[in-house]
C-alpha cells in the first residue's frame, strides 16, 4: 500500500496536507485505510456519532470501490484521498472502473424496492454525511462531514459552497 | 486488520430458534457470506420457521449485512415462517429508519417482546 502526501486543497479549506492511500482492491487493506481515517478522526475530536456515520459511510464507499468499481481486480486500485481537521473531514474515494450515475439507482426506501438486498449504500452515505460528491464520470465519491462538536450547522452549508 | 469471525449462538425454546450475534461488528464479507449461510440452513431445516435474531452485541453493520437479513427474512416469508428481530441499539435502529427497512422487518425491544409477538404454529 502506497502513501504519500500532497498538497490539494479544496475551494473555502484550510491548509492541512491531504494524504494519499493508493491499494489494490482488496477489502483487507481498505478496512486499514478506515482505520487510518478513523484514528485521524477521533485524533481531531469527533463525537462518537459522527464516528460511526463515518465509518458507516466510508464501508459503503470502500466496498463500492473494490466490489462494484474495480469488480475486485487486484490489478486495479483504489485511491484514497483524506484530510481531516477539527472541523471537518474529507474523503475521496476513487476507483478503477466506468463508473456510473448515481442519479439512474432506484429508490431502496420505496415499497417496491424494500425487500430489494442491496443498493442502500449510496442512501446511507447521503444520510450520514454532510456532502456526498460524486465526480461526472461517478467513479469517485468525495464525503465530506463536518465536526458538529467544533462548528455550528449554519455555517456547513457556507463552507461547503 | 481482520476481523474477528463471524459467530452466531443460537439456542433453542420450544419452535422458536434465537439467534444472537457475538460479532460487534458486521462489516466484513467473509463474516457477512457466513452469518448468511448460518441462518439459511436454519430456515431451511425448519417446517415453518420461527426465528428471533438478537442485535444485543451489534455496534456496527453495513448495507451489505441489511441485504443478507433482507434475504432470510424472504426465506422465511416463503415458508410462511417468522421472523423477528430484537435489542437494536438506537444508533443501529436509525439505520433501519433511514432505509425505511423498519417497515419490512418486525423489531421488537428485547427478545422476550419478540417471542411475546410470535403467532402460535
Amino acid at each position: 500500500m502506497k502513501r504519500t502526501r500532497s498538497k490539494l486543497k479544496l475551494a473555502g479549506s484550510c491548509d492541512t496536507p491531504w494524504a494519499t492511500i493508493d491499494f489494490c482492491s482488496c477489502l483487507h487493506k481498505a478496512r486499514q485505510v478506515e482505520e487510518n481515517v478513523l484514528t485521524a478522526c477521533q485524533q481531531h475530536h469527533f463525537s462518537e456519532s459522527d464516528i460511526f456515520a463515518i465509518k458507516l459511510a466510508l464501508e459503503e464507499a470502500l466496498v463500492n470501490a473494490c466490489k462494484h468499481g474495480n469488480k475486485m481486480d487486484p490489478t486495479k486500485h483504489v485511491k484514497v484521498q483524506f484530510r481531516v481537521t477539527d472541523q471537518r473531514a474529507d474523503v475521496a474515494v476513487e476507483d478503477e472502473g466506468p463508473g456510473f450515475n448515481p442519479g439512474e439507482l432506484p429508490d431502496p426506501t420505496i415499497e417496491e424496492n424494500l425487500e430489494m438486498s442491496h443498493g442502500r449504500g449510496i442512501l446511507l452515505m447521503r444520510a450520514y454525511m454532510s456532502s456526498v460528491v460524486f465526480n461526472p464520470t461517478g467513479n469517485k465519491v468525495t464525503l465530506t462531514k463536518f465536526n458538529d462538536a467544533y462548528s455550528p450547522a449554519t455555517s456547513n452549508s457556507a463552507a461547503l459552497g | 486488520m481482520a476481523q474477528e469471525p463471524a459467530r452466531l449462538k443460537i439456542t433453542r425454546t420450544g419452535d422458536t430458534v434465537q439467534v444472537e450475534f457475538t460479532s460487534r461488528k458486521i462489516l466484513d464479507e467473509a463474516n457477512i457470506a457466513d452469518i448468511g449461510e448460518q441462518l439459511s440452513a436454519i430456515v431451511e431445516k425448519e417446517e415453518r420457521p420461527k426465528i428471533i435474531i438478537s442485535f444485543a452485541a451489534v455496534d456496527h453493520l453495513s448495507s451489505a449485512a441489511l441485504g443478507t437479513l433482507i434475504t432470510i427474512n424472504n426465506k422465511v416469508k416463503q415458508k410462511s415462517g417468522q421472523l423477528r428481530l430484537s435489542d437494536i441499539n438506537p444508533q443501529i435502529y436509525e439505520v433501519f429508519l433511514i432505509t425505511k427497512l423498519n417497515k419490512l422487518f418486525r423489531i421488537y425491544p428485547t427478545v422476550k417482546d419478540a417471542q411475546d409477538s410470535l403467532q402460535p404454529a
